[in-house]
């Protein structure tokens, strides 16, 4: 059976579980790096074992909620202001 | 003075954007890159000190004073212009690039004045060039924004021409040195620098405007204004501790609404906010390692800003379509536009072997050196969400996620070579630092590659990746702004006014009508005392006049005597 067509390597699936993969990989490869390399912290919270990818995680879906929080008062239609000409 | 010192490079700039409309075809466009060429190399020829010097009424002005900190930003200025003029060579509106070449001089005459009225004149040229810039961009959302800018920004130059008048009144001194808050003067320019510098509670002025450009206006907007105010600031109020929190403030502001934007462009405005706050962090710390810092991110920042928002605009001139929820799947036919739009992403995300990675790292390393803990750990954050605002967010909405069906080409060759031109910049920044370290207002005494720092921004940007991608389902776009402050003169003060016109006119209406037979009966009297034979109309017997020339005499002597 031939593998189906896609227009670019991308488009297929099994490469996108590939990319995936090696991302996952990668990420494990940084946290477990901190074991091998004295990462010289400034601060005591930074010497915490894995405290750079735990934090930047973390502090992400802080922001991303507290996005969304504000996004639940403040979101409007893209033609709020459209009454001023602005409509695009 | 010498030979070297009698051309300005402000002034070549604005003259030539004065020539600029003036020639056609090949000669323009080679007026186009040579004008801004001939400018960066007079720049370079220029010796360090106050080169000119003009007494005006009683002040000490120095149009022209070069050090390292002056060239540097002097330096970035012209780059970008030579950049955003290739970039824009093919942009129809013949008014746009004369525009950006006066607002871009402005900018530059700004960052070359020793005195603070050669300042405020250059900057209020500034507010004209970007408001030109907008309105070449000939729509009319364009026209309505623009409005709104050059309000805010004359708003910003009479605040700060009133700190002037005020510093110079205080010490009679117009140098343009160090100052401190201590004085109502010196809050006045210290607001006056930050509304350019988009800091709160102004800051809706930069996404509402910048994002209406043409495709290649926006590309000289995202560079001059902002960064001047960040000279500014820098040469003024360095070690101001207040800065610290209004750029941290600035940081997430930018990344908040960023993350709930739906315009590609502007998600890249709000993350120049952002941008400019870790400058303003910078600034606020004050040590030489955060000053560096700050210096040589907007140095940097300026050139993958500009990228992004090439890349942006590339897509814009090609699909005419600026919501990421109407774009994606770009990647299949616009591949440079993909990687160039990509490396600016990953050098704004401060991401090893990119020049975000060796400038930015300064300030947070400021931050760490000074104990500032709080500081550092907002910084942190802040980097990670850089990369979800904007590393991830813009190109990935782009370029990527969901086939959109389009299939445009890359773009013409001007800008291709443009984006190539600041990728590249980009790349070699971030593996060799050197040479813009040593344009560093102070001696360098910091290497960003070490083992350390390259795995912990590693750890700190590749989870807030994954953050990114495990909230995707929250993070779809979805055809909404979100209010900002612009909001306030936009509803709120005209509905105000509205309200308040409709009240007093309602007011004099009832009061009118309440008022009426009252009113007739005055006008009666009035009308009937000056007919004839009434009150003020008839003669007079003479003992009536002997009588009153008398009562009047009593009182004056009465008056007299009394004084």
């Amino acid at each position: 059976m031939t593998p189906p067509a896609y227009e670019h390597w991308l488009d297929d699936p099994r490469n996108v579980r590939k990319l995936w993969r090696g991302f996952l990989v990668i990420l494990a490869l940084t946290v477990i790096a901190g074991f091998f390399v004295d990462l010289h912290p400034h601060f005591q919270i930074e010497s915490w074992f894995g405290f750079n990818a735990a934090y930047g995680f973390i502090t992400c879906l802080l922001m991303i909620v507290g996005a969304k929080a504000l996004g639940v008062l403040l979101k409007r239609p893209d033609s709020f202001y459209a009454e001023d000409g602005r409509d695009d | 003075m010498t030979e070297a010192t009698v051309l300005h490079p402000a002034l070549i700039m604005i003259v030539g954007a004065l020539l600029l409309p003036l020639l056609r075809g090949a000669a323009r466009n080679g007026a186009v890159l040579l004008i801004p060429g001939a400018a960066l190399v007079a720049l370079w020829l220029l010796p360090e000190g106050r080169l000119w010097q003009v007494t005006w009424l009683d002040y000490q002005l120095a149009p022209l004073a070069v050090d390292k900190l002056s060239r540097l930003f002097a330096t970035i200025f012209l780059v970008m212009s030579i950049a955003g003029g290739l970039f824009a060579l093919r942009q129809e509106s013949r008014l746009e690039i004369p525009a950006a070449f006066l607002y871009a001089g402005s900018a530059i005459g700004v960052a070359l004045a020793g005195d603070l009225i050669t300042v405020f004149v250059f900057w209020e040229f500034m507010a004209v060039g970007s408001t030109l810039v907008l309105w070449s961009a000939g729509t009319p959302g364009a026209w309505a924004a623009s409005r709104r800018y050059v309000m805010v920004h004359l708003a910003g130059g009479v605040i700060l021409f009133a700190g002037v008048t005020g510093h110079l009144l205080g010490t009679g001194d117009a140098t343009f040195t160090r100052m401190q808050p201590d004085s109502f003067a010196h809050w006045l320019i210290l607001i006056g620098f930050l509304i350019n510098a988009g800091a709160p509670p102004l800051s809706a002025w930069l996404p509402d405007a910048y994002p209406e450009a043409s495709w290649s206006g926006t590309v000289f907007l995202s560079a001059f204004t902002t960064k001047t105010a960040v000279y500014v600031l820098l040469r003024g109020f360095p070690g101001t501790e207040i800065l610290i929190w209004v750029g941290i403030f600035m940081i997430f502001y930018g990344i908040v609404y960023a993350l709930l934007e739906n315009d590609m462009r502007r998600i890249l405005a709000y993350s120049i906010v952002n941008q400019v706050g870790f400058m303003v962090t910078g600034i606020g710390i004050g040590t030489e390692m955060a000053i560096n810092g700050a210096a040589a991110h907007a140095f940097a920042h300026i050139i993958y800003k500009a990228l992004l928002l090439m890349s942006a605009g590339a897509v814009l001139a090609a699909t005419g379509r600026r919501k990421c929820s109407e774009l994606g799947g770009l990647f299949h036919s616009m591949p440079l536009t993909t990687i160039c739009g990509t490396i600016g992403a990953l050098a704004i995300s401060s991401f090893p072997l990119t020049s975000g990675f060796v400038s930015k790292s300064m300030v947070t390393q400021a931050a760490a050196d000074g104990h500032l803990q709080a500081v550092w750990l907002f910084l942190a954050a802040a980097s990670a969400g850089v990369f979800l605002h904007a590393g991830i967010k813009f190109p990935w909405f782009v370029f990527f996620q969901k086939d959109s069906g389009l299939r445009p080409a890359d773009p013409p060759a001007s800008m291709r070579w443009a984006m190539i031109f600041f990728a590249f910049l980009c790349i070699a920044l971030g593996i060799w630092p050197e040479p813009l370290y040593a344009l560093l207002p102070y001696p360098v005494d910091y290497a960003p590659y070490t083992a350390a720092h390259v795995i912990t921004q590693l750890q700190l940007l590749l989870f807030s990746g994954l953050a990114f991608f495990v909230m995707l389902d929250y993070l779809k776009r979805t055809p909404t702004i979100t209010l900002d402050t612009d909001w306030t003169w936009r509803v709120a003060g005209p509905t105000i006014a509205r309200v308040a016109g409709n009240f007093w006119l309602g007011l004099r209406d009832g009061v009118g009508r309440s008022l009426a037979s009252q009113g007739a009966a005055l006008e009666a009297a009035v009308v009937r005392s000056r007919q004839p034979g009434g009150l003020m109309q008839r003669s007079w017997q003479t003992g009536w006049m002997a009588l009153g020339v008398l009562v009047m005499l009593l009182g004056y002597l009465g008056f007299y005597y009394l004084g």
